[in-house]
């Protein structure tokens, strides 16, 4: 019966945030911030989780193909393909649900204790809209982004990692990264992403919203809001998958 | 003013305020006094909707709040000023910008025109040479005048207080309170102020509603309090040994 209280309890609180903005131009300028905030301060961890992973997976694949029958380059194919198909969407989505997820949820929980959402809604602002549209637009635009640069990037970790240990020759691996290419995977990663950042948003914006105490509440629910997070964005992995891949 | 008809606000089976009833009158200082979990923060939390009534009516010069749907309680909380008692200025800006929050969001005046305003503001709590500080940087008192300004900035009717004075020195608690009256005066708003302070009963009560365990138990004036002869109402005022002391020599 919980799990429906606060399930209505979530659902509502998505609708009241996709209310009419009091002022769109406000509204614009805090979604630039949020994208700052959420999106560009997270380029750094993208680049180098994407970059390692990359070298990581080339190392491994390597390490596991042994059949003189298997070609070289098809250790790029498998990196390539790792990448754009699971660890640029949903890797890259687990590590976003720790840092944005865990900042929205202490940021609107930390407004929640110290009555500022109180102080918005007294003063006539819908505060789930003010504070929570701005951060879903920021995530779902810029999140997919991300991902692109996490293939990128991972790609590129695996290429560096050929001409660094010479686990197969650089011209294998590009060889490997351009064969049988699917941009169909690139969309299926993208959309994948969009749900992420969807859930990225509004899950831990929802733990915050209704937090009650004081700090260590707080703390609380933000650790919930990104246990919440994972547990979501691995079953709408499955789910997503399903749907674009069967 | 604002009237309270009738209000009953339960909690589960907890019964918060019991039929309370009562009328804030418009330019006076109206204070509500009583111990700690007496309900006065339930009925100023019900007076501005952020908790829904079981019974009765809030009345805002004649117009039912609690039965208004969101656009009309929108309207009226546009002019509602609010001070809370931890200040509630938002962190993420700075003090002309929390001052200037409810300007950016309800009026079409250009950016010129919302400086001055905001400037005007922090002249009149005495606040200069602060615009660009944020909330952590400021003292207690210091944040609850950019609250009071950030409160004063739509020019509102009503102006409510949740214990303005916790956490401040008797001092600065005094310098707060005469804003507060003066504000009232000058705005001709209906002010209601939550609070245990006693200095500040006795120095801007105009009105003292006292609630106990949920309900009105005493109303008067801020002079009424020394002849008082409500038992309640002289075990809290008069609560310690010297205020003990001060009813008998009135007396």
């Amino acid at each position: 019966m919980k799990l429906f209280y606060h399930f209505g309890r979530y659902y509502m609180l998505v609708g009241k945030a996709f209310s009419k903005p009091e002022k769109i131009a406000i509204y614009y300028r805090k979604v630039l911030k949020e994208v700052e905030l959420l999106g560009l301060n997270s380029l750094g961890i993208v680049a180098l989780v994407s970059v390692f992973i990359g070298a990581v997976i080339t190392m491994q694949t390597a390490y596991n193909v042994e059949n003189p029958f298997i070609p070289h380059y098809l250790i790029g194919l498998t990196a390539r393909d790792t990448m754009l198909l699971e660890f640029a969407s949903t890797m890259i989505a687990l590590i976003l649900a720790g840092k944005v997820g865990s900042s929205i949820s202490s940021e609107i929980g930390t407004m929640r204790v110290t009555e500022q959402i109180d102080a918005l809604e007294i003063m006539g602002v819908n505060s789930a809209c003010y504070l929570i549209l701005p951060k879903i637009i920021a995530n779902v635009f810029f999140f997919p982004i991300l991902t692109i640069l996490s293939m990128v990037i991972g790609v590129a970790g695996g290429w560096l990692i050929c001409i660094v240990l010479n686990v197969i020759s650089p011209e294998e691996y590009i060889t490997g990264i351009r064969y049988a290419f699917i941009p169909y995977y690139i969309f299926y990663s993208c959309v994948k992403m969009v749900v992420y950042a969807f859930i990225i948003s509004t899950v831990p914006a929802y733990h915050g919203y209704y937090v009650e105490g004081g700090s260590l509440e707080v703390g609380k629910a933000s650790t919930l809001s990104v246990v919440y997070c994972s547990i979501l964005i691995l079953s709408f992995d499955l789910i997503i998958t399903q749907m674009l891949l069967s | 003013m604002i009237e309270v008809r009738d209000v009953v606000m339960r909690f589960g089976d907890k019964t918060v305020l019991r039929k309370v009833s009562t009328v804030f009158e418009r330019g006076k200082t109206n204070l509500v006094i009583g111990r700690s979990g007496s309900g006065k923060t339930v009925l100023l939390k019900s007076i501005v909707g952020l908790v829904q009534v079981n019974e009765g009516e809030i009345v805002y010069d004649g117009k039912v709040f609690n039965k208004l749907d969101f656009t009309g309680q929108k309207e009226i909380r546009q002019q509602i000023g609010m001070i809370f008692q931890g200040s509630a200025l938002f962190d993420s800006l700075n003090v002309e910008k929390n001052v200037m929050f409810p300007l950016d969001m309800f009026t079409g005046m250009s950016m010129n025109e919302k400086r001055e305003r905001v400037n005007f503001c922090l002249q009149r709590v005495n606040l200069e040479n602060v615009n660009r500080l944020y909330p952590t940087e400021l003292s207690g008192g210091m944040k609850k005048r950019v609250a009071i300004a950030r409160a004063i900035a739509l020019n509102p009717k009503y102006l409510l207080c949740d214990e303005p004075n916790s956490g401040l020195d008797p001092q600065t608690s005094i310098v707060i309170d005469n804003l507060i009256r003066e504000l009232t005066e000058e705005y001709n708003m209906t002010t209601i102020i939550n609070t245990h302070d006693m200095n500040s009963v006795l120095e801007i009560g105009d009105k003292v509603t006292f609630i106990y365990e949920g309900r009105i138990e005493w109303e008067g004036t801020k002079d009424d309090i020394l002849h008082s002869q409500n038992q309640y109402l002289d075990d809290f005022v008069f609560a310690s040994g010297m205020g003990k002391k001060i009813k008998a020599l009135n007396h």
